[in-house]
């Protein structure tokens, strides 16, 4: 495997100037990114300072009003863009809230997309599930129903269902928050192992330390706007603005 | 005058095979037409919205005893004179298809939208979502509801004796005209009607405790 964070300078996610408004607040003002392939970015920030709506439009989960987000080649944020079901699976995203299927056992959740969408055999679509889950280390709940599960084993399989279907690119928005430190620490584990393998990945996220662990470019929003960014080490060594040094000091 | 006898009893428990007859079309029925009538209540579609949200206002804002007037008298001055056991079915499909629509529509919506969202990002088109991932859990949802409604439709097939389809109420009615016995007979048409009622709303109360807990 070649060293998977050497840059490339291949830009997977390219993010232009974009702007998003819900009624009269402006969440996004004039954002722009870019994230090249093996990179994982994180983007900290405090609540509402849009991190969490950026992702979602990258995502393709929101419409935005100017700008424009390429990722992989496929142009996203426009409504009724052509390209959205190209862009599903290039992308795979992970919720706050895990959103897993409740009425579905384990190897179902994970199966589901490959049958309908990637038309696999049942066979394959339930090897692929086998080989996902011991990615994640959860072999073993593979026939159990996502309520007979712990937060942190249910986030564990809703990045193993994404990562079944083989993206390009992962996000994560905020996937800890709800969990306890124990619990956080097993899912951050999975993202280190999936960073390490050369993933290129986004994380909305409030884990400082893993942040600077894992991340190879932090990105610090505030007010709508890309407030700050750079290496990781060099961020956070080096702190340029006052609100993202009373940010860094209040995390410690 | 007759004296009452165990046979009007019998007579009795004959014709609540009707208002069996008649909720089961009901039901079936206002299925059949209430869950397209909760999927164009939910639809991107304007107009689908807006058809499906007119049927309901008019026939939730209409009594059913007019629907089945209109459907057996208004439709027989037409020319088109139907059997009361039609009649009837036609108006109970028209009018349970209107509320089982509204209740559907409330448990399509109670899935949370994080849902269709976590569906969306897998790749699932608007049809495999509604199919693999929406129904199924508002199927859950909707059984307490639903059951609790067919205890009303079972209580409302009483109306359709107003058009002279002989049901457990209409029959009462008869055995009363020959006996005038109003007291003993109406308390045993209650009581067979109590005999259907009771364990649907038992099974919904049950379902609606099992939903909860399942949370």
């Amino acid at each position: 495997m070649p060293d998977a964070k050497s840059p490339t300078a291949q830009s997977v996610i390219s993010v232009d100037n974009v702007v998003k408004e819900f009624g009269p607040l402006r969440v996004l003002d004039g954002v722009s990114l870019d994230v090249t392939r093996g990179q994982t970015v994180a983007i900290v920030g405090r609540s509402g300072s849009g991190k969490s709506t950026l992702l979602r439009c990258i995502a393709g989960l929101e419409t935005v009003q100017d700008g424009m987000i390429t990722v992989c080649g496929h142009e996203v944020g426009r409504p009724g863009s052509a390209a959205r079901a190209q862009l599903r699976r290039d992308v795979g995203m992970v919720f706050q809230s895990y959103n897993l299927f409740p009425h579905l056992n384990v190897e179902r959740n994970i199966t589901l997309a490959l049958t309908l969408v990637k038309k696999q055999s049942k066979d394959e679509a339930k090897k692929r599930a086998a080989e996902v889950l011991s990615m994640v280390g959860l072999t073993d709940k593979i026939a159990s129903y996502p309520e007979q599960l712990s937060g942190g084993q249910q986030q564990r399989v809703a990045i193993a269902r994404s990562l079944a279907l083989q993206p390009q690119v992962m996000l994560f928005d905020e996937v800890t928050s709800a969990l306890d430190p124990e619990l956080t620490a097993e899912v951050l584990g999975v993202m280190e192992d999936l960073a390490r393998r050369g993933m290129t990945m986004i994380s909305v996220t409030h884990e400082m330390g893993f942040a600077r662990r894992v991340a190879d470019v932090v990105v610090f929003m505030h007010q709508g706007k890309v407030w700050e960014t750079g290496p990781t080490a060099e961020v956070f060594a080096n702190p340029r603005t006052a609100e993202f040094k009373q940010f860094v000091g209040s995390e410690l | 005058m007759i004296q009452l006898s165990f046979n009007h009893l019998v007579y009795l428990v004959e014709a609540a095979r009707w208002t069996i007859l008649l909720s089961v079309i009901a039901f079936i029925g206002g299925a059949m037409v209430g869950l397209p009538i909760a999927l164009m209540r939910v639809a991107k579609s304007k107009v689908l919205r807006g058809l499906a949200s007119g049927y309901i206002q008019l026939i939730q804002g209409t009594p059913l005893l007019i629907v089945l007037f209109l459907s057996y008298f208004g439709l027989g001055i037409l020319g088109y004179k139907l059997d009361p056991l039609v009649a009837a079915g036609i108006s109970f499909t028209i009018y349970a298809a209107a509320f089982l629509g509204e209740i559907w529509r409330g448990c399509i919506e109670a899935v949370p939208k994080t849902q269709w969202e976590a569906s969306d990002c897998l790749g699932l088109n608007s049809f495999q979502q509604y199919a693999y991932v929406i129904l199924p859990q508002a199927l859950r949802i909707a059984i307490p509801p639903t059951v609790g409604f067919m205890v009303q439709i079972v209580k409302n097939t009483s109306l359709a004796s107003v058009i002279g389809f002989v049901e457990l109420a209409r029959a009462g009615q008869i055995v009363n005209n020959s006996t005038f016995e109003p007291f003993a007979i109406f308390t045993a048409v209650a009581a067979i009607y109590f005999v259907l009622c009771y364990p649907l709303s038992v099974a919904a109360r049950t379902l609606e405790r099992r939903a909860h807990a399942g949370r």
